[in-house]
């Protein structure tokens, strides 16, 4: 094998890497952080993917002069969208369900299978495709022989920015010192004056906004059907579990992986026996450290 | 100022606080005072509206409490120290007074707060959860005051603490209520600390209020009989 496939190979691990990476980042958050089990993360990011395809419809029918902005808009809209659904279902269902894995987990399986559905119907049931920017369009040679598609570049910055704000706004934003205090006690974080059942509202729509920016970075790299949000979920889980729940460079370093290991096994074996072998060394991995690879103890 | 009436407390089935009655005046400090499960701890939670009342009101200023949840019950004017601290582990030390001025009018820790516990300050970008239990017990009264409660609620405060830090708590609180204007509300079973803090005394016993004293008339025999096997 050359090394320029070995480094392409490598870079098409790094595009899985984003998508998985974003998706899990949102997720880490709603499960990790939350413990809340959303089935429906999966047709959230499909969601995202949707509104960035539409947005581009918008911009190409009525905007087509500023055409180059239509995926930048589209990444915004993909988040506040997702995010504003996201806080829907958290106020008319999730809150409800506190406390009660199973029926979240059934609940949010509901709602992922009613989001098909309605995809179905505005979107019909072949793929739609957002076309790439003029300004992704093309290919970054950092040596010869290496061809870099632009638009893969874009989305693995799109990713490290969304991971440096999801830790500014953890880390250092007064919402983030809310959410880390009701996660680490959340009968004292009340006690201490917050308002711990709007900090989970905000928290969840956060999570649901990160899986629309997963979405709008799909588009860049597949099409978008009722059923995309059905291929990642799983691994998106994975990868959170993986990472160990309740860590964001966890999730971050697992994604990194598994999206490597991924395009590597899927050389010289098919992409089904890739999955297989990725979900085996996890399991290994899980039964020797059984709170993932990156974990701290929280009390609840 | 503070009134609480009526106040019934159940564990599922087992009623722990019957019919509590008390009130509380401007800068006067009561301690609660009962040997190890007589509900002192229930009958603060109840009041933070950390556990759930059965019936009962809470009057803080004519306002009506008992609808409330915790948050709005601080935004109100209550601030609470749990029994044990609380602290949160992973935050640091500052982010753990942050934690407390949701709904204080700034987003500044006010200078007192370092001025009285200065060992907040040597340890602001450390961890709550590495500090001595000394420190935390100033750490978790810091995090209620910066809400700048009307009524501060302290549960057991010199429990697992040794004694100079007892005497220094002591004179910080003596020192805090003169400043800062708030009404002290104390649970213990140690009667040296509270007759350094407390004007009145309340004594419970499984769920109910048996004993009355004030300050200058305390009896100590008899308080000891109440606090000891
Ligand atoms: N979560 C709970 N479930 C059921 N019963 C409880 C619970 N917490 C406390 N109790 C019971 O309620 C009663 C009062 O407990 P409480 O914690 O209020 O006592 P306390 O006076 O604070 O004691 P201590 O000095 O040990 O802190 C005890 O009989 C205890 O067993
Ligand atoms: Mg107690």
């Amino acid at each position: 094998m050359s090394v320029d496939m070995l480094l392409s190979q490598i870079f098409n691990g790094l595009s899985l890497f984003t998508i998985l990476a974003l998706m899990a980042i949102g997720l880490a958050i709603v499960f990790g952080l939350m413990g809340v089990i959303n089935m429906a993360h999966g047709e959230l990011m499909a969601m995202g993917a949707y509104m960035t395809y539409l947005t581009s419809v918008i911009f190409s029918r009525w905007l087509p002069g500023v055409m180059g902005a239509s995926f930048l808009v589209g990444i915004v809209v993909a988040f506040l969208t997702t995010a504003a659904f996201g806080l829907l279902l958290e106020t008319v269902m999730i809150r409800h369900l506190y406390k009660r894995p199973l029926d979240t987990l059934l609940a949010t399986w509901g709602v992922s299978l009613i989001l098909q559905q309605v995809f179905r119907q505005v979107f019909g049931p072949i793929n739609v495709s957002v076309p790439t920017a003029s300004w992704l369009q093309g290919a970054w040679s950092p040596m010869p022989g290496l061809d870099l598609p632009l638009a893969r570049v874009f989305i693995i910055a799109l990713t490290l920015a969304v991971a440096l704000g999801v830790y500014l706004f953890l880390f250092k934003s007064r919402w983030g010192l809310r959410i880390r205090s009701v996660m680490q006690n959340r009968a004292m974080a009340g006690a201490a004056g917050i308002n711990t059942a709007r900090v989970d509202a905000v928290t969840f729509a956060v999570g649901c906004g990160l899986a629309g920016v997963a979405g709008s970075a799909l588009t860049m790299i597949a099409s978008t059907g009722p059923a995309t949000g059905q291929q990642y979920i799983v691994d998106a889980f994975i990868v959170v579990v993986f990472g160990g729940v309740e860590s964001l460079i966890g999730t971050f370093v697992s994604a990194f992986m598994i999206g490597q290991m991924q395009s590597l096994f899927e050389m010289p074996f098919s992409g089904s026996m890739a999955k297989a072998a990725i979900l085996l060394l996890v399991i290994v991995a899980l039964y020797f450290r059984p709170s993932g690879l990156f974990s701290i103890k929280v009390r609840r | 100022m503070f009134a609480v009436e009526n106040l019934n407390v159940y564990y599922g089935e087992s009623h722990i606080l019957h019919n509590l009655q008390l009130t509380l005046g401007a800068h006067e400090t009561l301690a609660i005072m009962g040997r190890n499960g007589m509900g002192k701890s229930t009958l603060l939670k109840a009041l933070i509206a950390m556990i759930p009342a059965k019936t009962g009101s809470i009057q803080l200023d004519g306002r009506e409490l008992a609808p409330l949840k915790s948050y709005a019950r601080v935004a109100a004017g209550l601030g609470y120290v749990p029994q044990g601290r609380m602290i949160f582990p992973y935050l640091t030390v500052l982010e753990n007074i942050l934690s407390g001025m949701d709904s204080a009018t700034n987003s500044v820790v006010p200078e007192y707060i370092y001025e009285t516990f200065p060992v907040l300050w040597d340890m602001r970008a450390r961890r709550g959860g590495n500090l001595s239990g000394g420190q935390q017990q100033q750490l978790a009264i810091a995090r209620a005051l910066v809400s700048e409660p009307r009524v501060l609620i302290l549960d057991e405060p010199t429990e697992g603490i040794q004694p100079s830090i007892i005497k220094e708590i002591a004179r910080s609180l003596n020192t805090l209520k003169k400043e800062r204007n708030f009404s002290l509300i104390v649970s213990e079973q140690v009667l040296s600390f509270t007759l350094d803090i407390a004007d009145r005394f309340l004594i419970i016993e499984k769920g109910r209020f048996v004993h009355e004293a004030v300050r200058e008339y305390v009896d100590a025999d008899k308080m000891m009989g109440y606090l000891t096997i």
